[in-house]
């Protein structure tokens, strides 16, 4: 089987007032389709940068990305979007944020259907009748949710998620981590998360790739071995210590703060 | 509105007024050094007809070239906006134009364009309110968060469905604000105009030949005019704000 995503070689550098900025420079990622692959790196590495390349947003210096068997030159509607800002449109109810996309991309949708689609993903993050409240009405933790709605409504084939749940508390991080659970099994996907946090690399993902401090290269890649959904008590098993403090060994190495070897 | 949010606006227009009669009474100023509340409603009567034809002349041309100001205001804000190199090119020469005292401008225009009386008042009008319009878009277009426009953007959305969709109703709150200061400008402008011109029209001409007959209470019933329809004019812009760009308020609490 083909994979999803493919990124090959990819160098890309920034163009700024001090000449250019190399950010990403030999960056290798595959991801099967219906994966999910964490991405984790030091701060400012390029991670972003790597996800603005998958949308379509930013073209590669060097190197190629590939979806579903062809080339990315430019933004495709079979991809969805959601950041660490949740990005609300202040003025809409949060059902019409939720149906923006579909006003984007082409749909064989009905007007009724599309808003069937938005409130059925709403009810299915817990955001059952806040349709028609406005975003400033809503937690942070809500806004999220809906803006992770309004990422899949268009059913994409690929979600692009950076730091979506950064800037939230841990319980509610926690909570969003079971629903990512819940909404894949109903609405699969294939994802690319990126996090500052190794819990939820290992407890969402399947596969997780360590990026390199800048320009960043792909430094590591660790394979999850459970894929499907998660008990989050496996987040305090053996397995899981062993895996965090491997994790935590290479973003060091990235960091520059440990020599390049193996962990004793 | 509420009650409440009419009565005490209106009770301290009445207080003001009291303390206006009082402070002439207790001072003896006769008529020609401060004119009272109570001298002003024989002159309204006197020349009520008046008021009502020069309130209108002013008050039309005040809004064609606020509106004027709005359409070019905008466009200029949003080519301004939108490129980095015409806002690098037009800010010096927009805020040179700003600090020019309009009063200066005033008898300029009136000579270039001798006898056109309505085309000066409504240019002045324009040319003294479009700044802050065409400011506030230029900001607020400029500093939208670049993930607004990537969420449409990543879907393959054109420059302008982002605009129509995301940057234009998210600059409303900050376009709103702006033509709150902008309807004030204007009005001055129409009113400097108007007194400047010989042979006027307007409220501002009413003033004038107020001035030259030595009727106080009639200048005086002028000015509490002008100070009527400004308020009437922004509060028109406040309803307006309200519809468009109401959410832009919080839930207070
Ligand atoms: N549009 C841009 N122009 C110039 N430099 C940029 C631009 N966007 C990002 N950079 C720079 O490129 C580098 C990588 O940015 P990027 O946002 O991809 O990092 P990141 O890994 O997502 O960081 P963080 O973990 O803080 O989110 C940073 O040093 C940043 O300053
Ligand atoms: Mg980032």
């Amino acid at each position: 089987m083909t994979n999803l995503i493919e990124i090959k070689g990819v160098r890309h550098a920034y163009k700024t007032a001090k000449g250019p900025l190399p950010v990403l420079d030999g960056l290798e990622l595959s991801v099967p389709e219906g994966g999910f692959t964490a991405v984790v790196g030091p701060s400012g590495c390029g991670k972003s940068t790597l996800t603005k390349l998958v949308a379509g947003l930013l073209k590669p210096d060097e190197g190629e990305v590939w979806l579903h068997g062809e080339k990315v030159k430019s933004p495709r509607s079979t991809v969805g979007m959601a950041f660490q800002n949740p990005v609300m449109l202040e003025w809409r109810s949060i059902l019409k944020n939720v149906m923006l996309p579909l006003e984007i991309v082409p749909t064989k949708l009905s007007r009724k259907q599309q808003e069937e689609r938005a409130r059925y993903l709403l009810a299915l993050v817990g955001l059952e009748g806040f349709e028609d409240k406005r975003p400033s009405e809503l937690s942070g933790g809500m806004r999220q949710r809906a803006s992770l709605c309004r990422a899949l409504v268009h059913s994409p084939e690929v979600l692009i998620l950076d730091e979506p749940f950064g800037a939230l508390d841990a319980f509610t991080r926690e909570d969003l981590w079971q629903i990512m659970h819940q909404v894949k099994e109903k609405e699969p996907f294939t994802g690319v998360l990126i996090t500052h946090d190794l819990r939820e690399s290992i407890y969402l993902a399947d596969q997780v790739v360590v990026l390199s401090g800048r320009p960043a290269r792909t430094q590591f890649t660790l394979d999850v071995g459970t894929k499907g959904t998660r008990d989050i008590a496996h987040l305090y098993t053996p397995e899981a210590a062993a895996m965090l403090a491997m994790l935590r060994h290479q973003i060091e190495i990235a960091q520059g703060r440990a020599p390049a070897e193996a962990p004793a | 509105m509420t009650f409440r949010q009419i009565a005490v606006p209106c009770l301290a227009i009445l207080i003001f007024l009291a303390l206006w009669e009082a402070l002439v009474w207790v001072m003896g100023w006769p008529n020609y050094k401060m004119a009272s509340p109570s001298d002003l409603l024989p002159a309204y009567e006197r020349y009520w007809s008046l008021f009502l034809t020069m309130g209108w002349q002013t008050l039309w041309r005040t809004v064609v070239g606020l509106l004027l100001a709005v359409v070019f205001g905008t466009a200029l804000g949003m080519v301004m906006g939108f490129s980095r190199t015409m806002r690098d090119a037009l800010y010096p020469l927009l805020v040179g134009f700003n600090a020019i005292p309009k009063a200066t401008v005033v008898p300029i225009v009136a000579l270039m364009f001798v006898g056109m009386h309505d085309f000066n008042t409504v240019l002045i009008a324009f040319m003294i309110s479009f700044f802050p319009i065409a400011v506030s878009v230029s900001i607020g277009l400029s500093t939208l968060e670049p993930e607004y426009r990537d969420i449409l953007r990543s879907l393959g959305a054109s420059q302008s469905v982002i605009f129509w969709k995301i940057a234009l109703p998210k600059t409303l709150p900050e376009f709103f604000g702006a033509l709150k200061v902008a309807v004030t400008l204007a009005f001055i402008g129409t009113n400097l105009m108007e007194i400047v011109s010989p042979h006027g029209r307007g409220l501002g001409a009413l003033f004038d030949s107020g001035k030259t007959n030595s009727d106080y209470p009639l200048m005086f019933a002028v000015l509490i005019a002008l100070a009527f329809l400004g308020i009437v004019l922004y509060y028109v812009v406040v309803a307006l704000e309200k519809v468009f760009a109401g959410w832009a308020e919080r839930p207070q609490g």
